[in-house]
């Protein structure tokens, strides 16, 4: 029940939000870039992100949501099949 | 046993936030909402976890977050349990989620009076071994020989041993955990919310920037954490000890990786002396002695 | 009408406000509040769950928390139950929750001292909490009512904390008229979470207290600002409503005490206001046209209102049972700055020293004499007696 709560404005309440610092994605030096030939969608990707930059689709696809994507490169340390490769960013 | 399939796909704790890239904690705060969201209450002190939430007017948590002092968790996260129960507002979940400082530190107090109380909600400390919100001061929670900005030869005295000052409380649940195992946490997480008064669990948050690990190895590192054995995976229930994940297979010193092969991979215990690295393996040693005798094994 | 001291006439109000969470750590001479309130508890006679906190900084992080869920809340310390509670003190006054507290009012350490001084409660003058003191048992009791009533209102929404002097309220046993229920109830409304500042709702997720840059902080801050200027009206309100409900004459910012026409107006607080209204009565039989102003509401600091009531007098004497190290009695100096003339400053009962009738009536005397002799205001530490001996 998400009534508009009216005159709640008194103290700072922040809202939820995709992006909440920005597009994270402009702190990468390098991007992962996912080889869908090798990718078995075993989702360890999807689940060792620390970002939840990592979408999962209901056919079992991954991909990168690039806006907000820090580079960190966990997702192809983890990837079982060397899927994802780190390419320099710019 | 929860899967991977298990998990919804939903994010309750969005992309975009201000977690350094890498950051073991806003890994582990997704795979924990996952399995606690969405009717829940999440309390955090003054940690990493609370810059990650970034600036107002904008947060990256779908639940509600109630901000409180460092010092507070606990007592907060206790007020909001008896709020709800008194407002007849049930079925949501309360947890705190804070830092090793705001645990093991300025927070134990408020956390061992939480625990006497028996309150019922979860607290989460996920413990990257330091201050590493303030710029990476030794917190008792740094394990001995790290180095930090306030122990700039190496920490001399050991890790203080939260989940043991836990049991002693004698709460319902009590257990360990590790970022770089996200299925044995959210596990844990899971069995933790079908019980009734405190549940602790202790999660070691490997953590790059304070390390000094590139970012890609974080989860790596957790790994060797459990596979040498620095890090025991376990569970405390009614006085039983179990040991999960990993760390089931670890009882026998032979088939735990050398405690150097960890320490090499980290910055905060470069140029260790070699004496220093013995006796901390012999440390290492030592608490799987202490769990085997409990183990009755 | 029962006999009760400060403090259980405070439990009893309580009870009477229907608060719904009570989180509290014990310390002398707070105790009786809360082990009332324990006792009224566990005999089921209040419905409200209390939380046996293990420190005062915990207990006002409890209350926060229960009070950003939709409960009443209500807590309850002293002197450095209160100073260790400070940094929660302040967060529950930024962020607007509108829990009510009793301090009973003792001198900080060290040296260990017990007894009645104000400087505890006043210490925390900054913290966006409403400030009161009251005089009697009566008062405590009528107080811990209209405190809910004033924080709650949507004009406000602001803590408030009143105090009762160590010993000589908290423990002094008195005529207690107990708020009749009914009137309670038509008085207090039970609390509306829509009005909340802060409401936790999984329905309706809100991250509350993240960082806020500059950019927008002082806007946050002047809302509080902006309560606090209401505040006063809302504070008269509840006074004259209480009034109404209890057919008892409440008091909200300030009490005048035959002051209209008084050339020497002595300003009190606390307790001691009862000793001041006996030293002003036995002055105008001499034929001394001496009057009282008590200070009822210190936050909002109420100087319009007190300037206004010593406007005519000769001398104004204001009593301070506290000290604020240098620079001079709090009261004192939050007065001066709305008087055009200068008072006289008597700091006395530091550390709980008696102050009788018979010193408010010399220093009334005292204070004439210096305006008969055209001195500026001057601070008097009265009564001071040597270390030695």
């Amino acid at each position: 029940m998400n009534k508009a709560k009216k005159g709640r404005a008194k103290v700072a309440l922040s809202k939820p939000s995709e992006g909440a610092s920005g597009l994270t994605g402009l702190w990468r030096l390098r991007r992962p870039v996912i080889d869908p030939a090798k990718c078995t969608k075993c989702h360890l990707c999807w689940l060792y992100c620390p970002e939840g930059a990592i979408a999962r689709g209901a056919d079992g696809a991954v991909w990168m949501i690039y806006e907000y994507c820090k580079g960190c490169g966990v997702c192809s340390e983890v990837c079982p099949s060397k899927s994802i490769s780190l390419v320099k960013e710019g | 046993m929860i899967t991977l399939k298990d998990l919804p796909v939903e994010e309750y704790y969005l992309p975009g936030n201000a977690a350094c890239s890498g950051c073991a904690s806003a890994l582990s705060i997704r795979i924990a909402l996952k399995i606690l969201g969405p009717k829940i209450i999440v309390v955090i002190p003054a940690c990493c976890a609370s810059v990650i939430q970034g600036y107002y007017p904008k947060s990256p948590s779908k639940v509600p977050i109630m901000n409180t002092a460092f010092a507070a968790t606990a007592a907060t996260a206790s007020g909001i349990v008896a709020g709800l129960e008194v407002k007849g507002r049930k079925g949501i979940a309360v947890m705190g989620w804070a830092g090793d400082g705001g645990t093991a530190d300025i927070g134990i107090q408020a956390l061992s009076g939480a625990a006497e109380r028996n309150e019922d909600f979860i607290y989460i400390c996920y413990d990257n071994e330091a201050y590493m919100n303030t710029g990476t001061q030794s917190s008792s929670a740094t394990p001995r020989g790290a180095k930090t900005t306030t122990a700039v030869m190496g920490k001399g005295e050991r890790k203080k041993d939260v989940p043991e000052i836990m049991i002693a409380h004698d709460i319902p649940y009590v257990a360990t955990a590790c970022a770089a195992y996200p299925l044995d946490f959210a596990e844990k997480v899971s069995k933790a919310m079908r019980l009734k008064g405190l549940k602790y669990i202790h999660l070691l948050s490997p953590c790059p920037p304070g390390w000094r690990f590139p970012t890609e190895k974080m989860v790596e590192v957790g790994k060797a954490a459990v596979m040498t054995g620095a890090w025991i995976l376990y569970e405390w229930e009614g006085g039983k000890y179990t040991l999960t994940g990993p760390s089931k297979g670890l009882i026998d010193k032979a088939r735990r990786r050398p405690l150097k092969e960890y320490l090499a991979m980290q910055g905060r215990f470069s140029k260790i002396p070699e004496a220093e690295v013995e006796a901390l393996q012999r440390d290492v040693d030592s608490k799987w002695e202490a769990m085997k005798k409990r183990l009755g094994a | 009408m029962i006999i009760a001291t400060g403090n259980h006439a405070v439990s009893y109000g309580v009870r009477a406000a229907r608060a719904e969470v009570i989180a509290a750590y014990p310390i002398t001479p707070q105790t009786q509040i809360i082990e009332k309130l324990a006792e009224l508890i566990q005999s089921g006679e209040m419905r409200a769950k209390y939380i046996r906190v293990e420190s005062e900084h915990s207990a006002m992080s409890a209350c926060i928390g229960a009070e950003a869920c939709g409960a009443r809340t209500f807590t309850a310390t002293s002197s450095h139950g209160l100073a260790y509670m400070s940094e929660m003190v302040f967060w529950a006054g930024m962020g607007r929750f509108p829990i009510v507290m009793a301090v009973v009012n003792r001198t900080l350490a060290p040296p260990w001292s017990i007894w009645n001084e104000h400087t505890d409660m006043l210490a925390l003058r900054d913290s966006g909490w409403i400030m009161m003191m009251c005089e009697s048992a009566q008062e405590a009791h009528d107080t811990t009512v209209m405190a809910y009533r004033i924080a709650e209102d949507e004009r406000v929404l602001q803590p408030v904390m009143f105090g009762l002097d160590a010993f000589s309220l908290s423990h002094t046993a008195e005529n207690l008229e107990l708020i009749d229920q009914e009137a309670a109830d038509g008085f207090l409304p039970p609390l509306d979470p829509e009005r909340l500042p802060v409401y936790m709702d999984p329905d309706n997720p809100v991250t509350f207290g993240n960082l806020l840059g500059p950019d927008k902080m002082m806007e946050f801050r002047h809302l509080i600002k902006e309560a606090f200027g209401r505040a006063k009206g809302v504070i008269e309100e509840a006074a004259k409503g209480l009034s109404k409900a209890t057919g008892r004459e409440q008091h909200g910012l300030i009490e005048d005490y035959r002051s209209s026409d008084a050339e020497v107006v002595i300003l009190a607080m606390g307790a001691s206001s009862g000793d001041c209204k006996d030293a002003v009565d036995i002055l105008r039989d001499e034929g001394i046209k001496a009057g009282m102003v008590r200070v009822k509401t210190i936050r909002p600091f109420p100087g319009d209102e007190i300037a206004a009531s010593v406007r005519r007098a000769k001398a104004v004497a204001i009593v301070d049972r506290d000290y604020s190290y240098g620079f001079g009695g709090i009261i004192g100096r939050e007065a001066a700055s709305y008087l055009s003339k200068k008072p006289l400053n008597y700091i006395a009962g530091i550390g709980g020293r008696d102050i009788t009738v018979e010193d408010f009536r010399k220093i009334a005397e005292d204070a004439l004499a210096s305006a008969e002799r055209g001195e500026p205001g001057i601070e008097k530490w009265w009564g001071m007696r040597g270390l030695e001996g």
